[in-house]
């Protein structure tokens, strides 16, 4: 859990003010939030606590009630087709089941957004893709593959693969873990975690899972009462509402800290210090 | 944000060959990169240094580049040193170094586009037929066997389920079955009217109606309405239950998934489609009796005289005797391709599709069977 920043850098995405509403259920009410340069940043909550309605709200695909949603400083609600084009090159999602086209093949999933975005020469569009293919650790014959002949586990990793494909600054993980054994889940945040070092990715992930968070996330943000409480893992640790409480100190959150091998609050401070 | 050139020059030193790559080493310059990259010549056993000093950003492309290049230098038996490789630019050509230097996909050319392909594929389709009827019958026998052990034990029949698929299969269909029905005895009469008025013989438009109808065109046009409306409809409930697991939640719990989802729907069907098609019968004479007496003159009681006498009850009878037939085609064929469904959403819809363009086929290919049969019993 190293190389994040200790010093609040360029904020790359900037919420204010968000409020979500879904009939007569407000789920985020004035929301705020800043993602911070090279980071990665947990979002954990509840069920139906909205973690993911935010995540699509800031890529566009929800249109909030009120607010202001702001990526690379450009607002998202209000910048035209050019600008939100250009935005759609510097980020990459990877939704919940990764979300590939069930009829293209994967290295075929790989090349849309190249072909999309790019013009080049089909041989080195097929280089890249199996380059990324290698890169997110599948096998070489997963290229030729359909996603109804993949694991849920290789989907995912195909799925990052698609999410990387244009070589995003940020990457968005909707439950990146959720549906795999602990073996795989364990080599998934390794991966993300080795990849946000090689590429200086900003990892903005929506997760469940306990472990993911103690094991990559540089600061967590925790949505209760439809809002956001963000910190390190120290900071939360010793927040004292009731759900965060729950999460933290609960049997499995305590399981999840015993793992780690030491106390975050001990391992923490120094860099908490600092910030 | 204007990225600066990516580019990389080719200088001579003592030795060696030194490529001195600058800029912004990413995929949006990648193709140009690539272009230049291939274009490049170099002696074999020749020492390239690459010089990495005046690379600001890189990319995974751009590392990739590199690292091709380097790789097909050495191929060629050239020895490739990088230099100036700064830290903070390692770690990526570290990572593609190590998972990411693999041959370009090769995307499998489809194999039906050379000619042995396109006879392969013939073969293919002709053995998946022969298999899909033999699983077919496997299917209808499992059916006809639970009919079988439901008459034993009538007490096990679904009635509320049988009432709801009839109200779905025949209610819910009057609108539409009785519209186009009335349709097709409007567009009859007016063609054959304009065709026998040519023989001074429009009173025969009556006989042609009533035979046309009743005989063929009643019950084949509700059943390819229904096989649209209901057969689609029973492969994509049953598809969906699949994708959820419903189909083997009811398994586990005792339930029968041929007598709880399969039999309600087919004698659902068996009831409603002879049903529906007297009131299909009905509404295609009432059609082309209003279009006879605003074409022809032919008024009702006329018309109603003229079909009496004309009209062998046998016509009717064989139209809706091949109601039963029709049904059971439907209704198997929809339920049948229903259990085909794998667990991916994609496959409900393209097993939907087929279930009707299956279940059209064979009502037509049976209705003309029928035709066949008919005509040797001289009826």
């Amino acid at each position: 859990m190293s190389g994040g920043p200790d010093v609040p850098g360029e904020a790359v995405i900037r919420i204010r003010g968000l409020v979500n509403r879904f009939g007569t259920e407000t789920v985020h009410d004035g929301l705020d939030l800043d993602v911070f340069r090279g980071e990665v940043l947990g979002i954990v909550g509840g069920s139906g606590s909205g973690k993911s309605v935010l995540l699509r709200t800031i890529v566009g695909l929800n249109r909030p009630a009120e607010g202001r949603v702001e990526v690379f400083g450009d607002d998202i609600m209000r910048c035209g087709e050019t600008v939100r084009r250009g935005l759609e090159k510097r980020w990459g999602v990877l939704f919940q089941d990764g979300a590939l086209f069930s009829s293209l093949t994967v290295a075929q999933n790989i090349e849309v957004p190249l072909d999309e975005h790019y013009a080049m020469p089909p041989r080195l569009k097929d280089e890249i893709a199996a380059c990324k293919i290698g890169l997110v650790g599948l096998g070489e014959d997963a290229a030729t593959k359909y996603p109804s002949q993949l694991s849920g586990g290789m989907r995912k990793r195909a799925g990052l693969a698609r999410a990387l494909a244009l070589d995003p600054e940020i990457v968005f993980l909707d439950e990146p873990t959720a549906g795999l054994d602990p073996i795989a889940a364990g080599e998934f945040d390794k991966l993300i975690r080795d990849l946000r070092q090689s590429l200086g990715l900003t990892v903005f992930m929506v997760t469940h899972d306990l472990d993911s968070l103690f094991a990559i996330c540089d600061r967590v943000a925790v949505l209760v009462d439809k809002r956001i409480r963000v910190g390190r893992l120290a900071q939360l640790l010793a927040d004292d509402h009731p759900w965060i409480r729950a999460y933290f100190h609960g049997p499995r959150g305590r399981a999840a800290l015993r793992a780690e091998g030491a106390d975050p609050a001990v391992r923490e401070t120094p860099a908490t210090a600092s910030a | 944000m204007k990225p600066c050139a990516a580019t990389f020059v080719a200088m001579e030193e003592p030795g060696t060959l030194v490529l001195a790559a600058s800029g912004e080493w990413l995929l949006a310059s990648a193709a140009e990169l690539d272009h230049r990259l291939r274009a490049l010549r170099v002696p074999a056993g020749k020492r390239v240094t690459i010089d990495l000093a005046g690379i600001d950003r890189i990319d995974t492309a751009g590392a990739w580049l590199l690292l091709r290049t380097e790789r097909e230098l050495e191929v060629n038996g050239n020895r490739v040193e990088l230099r100036n490789l700064r830290s903070s630019l390692a770690p990526l050509l570290a990572q593609v170094q190590a998972g990411g230097m693999r041959p370009a996909v090769s995307h499998p050319r489809p194999v039906h586009h050379s000619l042995t392909g396109f006879v392969a594929r013939i073969g293919a389709v002709t053995i998946g037929i022969a298999a899909r009827t033999y699983r077919i019958l496997g299917f209808v026998g499992l059916v006809l066997a639970t009919v079988l052990r439901l008459l034993r034990h009538p007490g096990r029949l679904r009635l509320t389920a049988l009432v709801a698929q009839m109200e779905q299969t025949g209610v819910d269909a009057l609108v539409i079955v009785g519209l186009l029905s009335f349709l097709v005895g409007i567009v009859i009469a007016y063609q054959g009217a304009d065709q026998l008025a040519r023989f001074g013989a429009q009173i025969y438009t009556v006989d042609l109606l009533g035979v046309g109808i009743l005989r063929e065109l009643g019950v084949l046009m509700t059943a390819i309405i229904v096989a649209g409306r209901s057969g689609s409809a029973f492969t994509a409930q049953i598809g969906t239950m699949q994708v959820n697991e419903e189909i083997d939640a009811l398994r586990t719990l005792g339930l029968d998934p041929l007598e709880v989802l399969v039999i309600p729907r087919l004698l659902g069907l068996l009831l409603s489609l002879p049903l529906l098609t007297i009131y299909a019968n009905l509404m295609g004479l009432l059609g082309g009796c209003l279009m006879a007496w605003g074409v022809l003159g032919i008024t009702i009681p006329q018309f109603v005289h003229e079909l009496q006498t004309s009209l062998e009850p046998m016509s009717f009878w064989i139209g809706v005797l091949k109601a039963p037939f029709f049904a059971v085609i439907i209704a198997t064929i929809g339920c049948y391709e229903g259990f085909q469904v794998s667990r991916s959403a994609e496959s409900v819809g393209r097993l939907t599709t087929l279930s009707v363009v299956e279940a059209i086929f064979l009502v037509i290919v049976v209705d003309a069977i029928f035709s066949v049969f008919f005509s040797m019993l001289g009826i």
